[in-house]
């Protein structure tokens, strides 16, 4: 259960891009999540918002997490492969000498902000 | 609606400490591991008798993290190898600030070995560097052959698997052969090496390998 840990490292790298002429608070959180991660993303999901209830521009904030699957290219035969299981092996050859493509990442990618409420004239 | 580009790594500021930490230690020319495995593996009767190999060719000094006590340092204290306790009130992983914290306790300049002994825990540990040149993964008998197949990240970013508490085979159903074939699926390159503390079979396999890692 380090989703806790992960979700402060977010909070504090999204606080650092908030502007601060912008009087909306975050709306979404972007992360890319591999497949290897090692993430839990129900319990990243839980942690980010008890977190986030608490920190200035992000109570309203939701966490969207876009999964990335396990890609290897084998350096034998250059085969690309998805794995659904991680074992490091070449569909195609049964090689081992695979390069991991994809698939470990744990990334923010970008954050969306509300829109400013409007005036009333 | 705006929308601001990060495309940043979420542990960045771990890995930015934990590359400190490794530029500390190989200006130091201290070779550090990070042994992680569940609970109750063995990790620290592996690392008594690796001290009891190693101690006279080696100066060695031990960072251990456990959720709650200090019986792990005082363990390897009674050694007379100097052991510092990281107790992380319940935290499920060592982080590389903390063993940064702790490596103001540590001698860098007379230390050879700086052995990492991470929370008893397979699945956490695997995502925070700390700067070590290598993970090992502890993995008993008694856990069953599959644990690879269960915890494929620990297995993929460690560089030594060592299967403990051999000399219990005869009474488990464990089959280590495929445990070892497990492991090597998900990571080739796995130096995988057998033993038992009770009995001291393979430590002295493990121990000149490791003796042979400072040394180079």
């Amino acid at each position: 259960m380090h989703e806790m840990s992960v979700a402060q490292n977010i909070i504090d790298i999204v606080i650092q891009h908030l502007p601060e002429d912008h009087p909306g608070g975050v709306k979404t959180v972007n992360l890319r999540i591999g497949k290897m991660s090692g993430i839990v993303p129900d319990s990243l999901e839980f942690s980010f918002r008890v977190i986030a209830a608490d920190t200035p521009g992000l109570g309203n904030a939701n966490l969207h997490m876009q999964f990335v699957p396990l890609i290897i290219r084998c350096k034998e035969c250059n085969a690309e492969s998805t794995l659904d299981e991680p074992f490091f092996v070449c569909p195609e050859c049964g090689s081992i000498n695979v390069d991991t493509l994809s698939g470990t990442e744990l990334q923010i990618t970008e954050i969306e902000l509300e829109d400013p409420p409007q005036e009333e004239s | 609606m705006s929308v601001i580009t990060i495309e940043r790594k979420v542990l960045e500021k771990n890995d930015q400490i934990a590359q400190k930490n490794r530029d500390d230690f190989s200006s130091n020319k201290v070779f550090t591991i990070n042994v992680v495995s569940s609970p109750g593996s063995g990790k620290t009767s592996i690392l008594e008798k690796t001290i009891g190999h190693l101690k006279g060719k080696l100066s060695i000094s031990v960072i251990e993290g456990d959720v709650q006590t200090d019986n792990d340092a005082r363990r390897i204290s009674a050694l007379d190898v100097p052991a510092v306790q990281i107790v992380t009130h319940g935290g499920c992983h060592l982080e590389a600030r903390l063993v940064r914290d702790a490596m103001e306790n540590v001698d860098l300049a007379k230390t050879q070995l700086l052995v990492i002994e991470n929370v008893g825990n397979l699945v956490c540990p695997s995502n925070y560097d700390l700067g070590e040149a290598h993970k090992v993964v502890v993995v008993s008998t008694t856990e069953g052959d599959d644990k690879p197949v269960k915890y494929p990240n620990m297995f993929r970013n460690s560089s030594v698997l060592i299967i403990n508490k051999i000399d219990l085979l005869p009474y488990l159903n464990s089959n280590i052969d495929q445990l070892e074939k497990n492991a090597l699926q998900i990571n080739p390159s796995l130096k995988v090496f057998k033993t038992s503390c009770t009995t001291g079979e393979g430590i002295g396999e493990w121990c000149a390998w490791l003796e042979s890692q400072v040394l180079k």
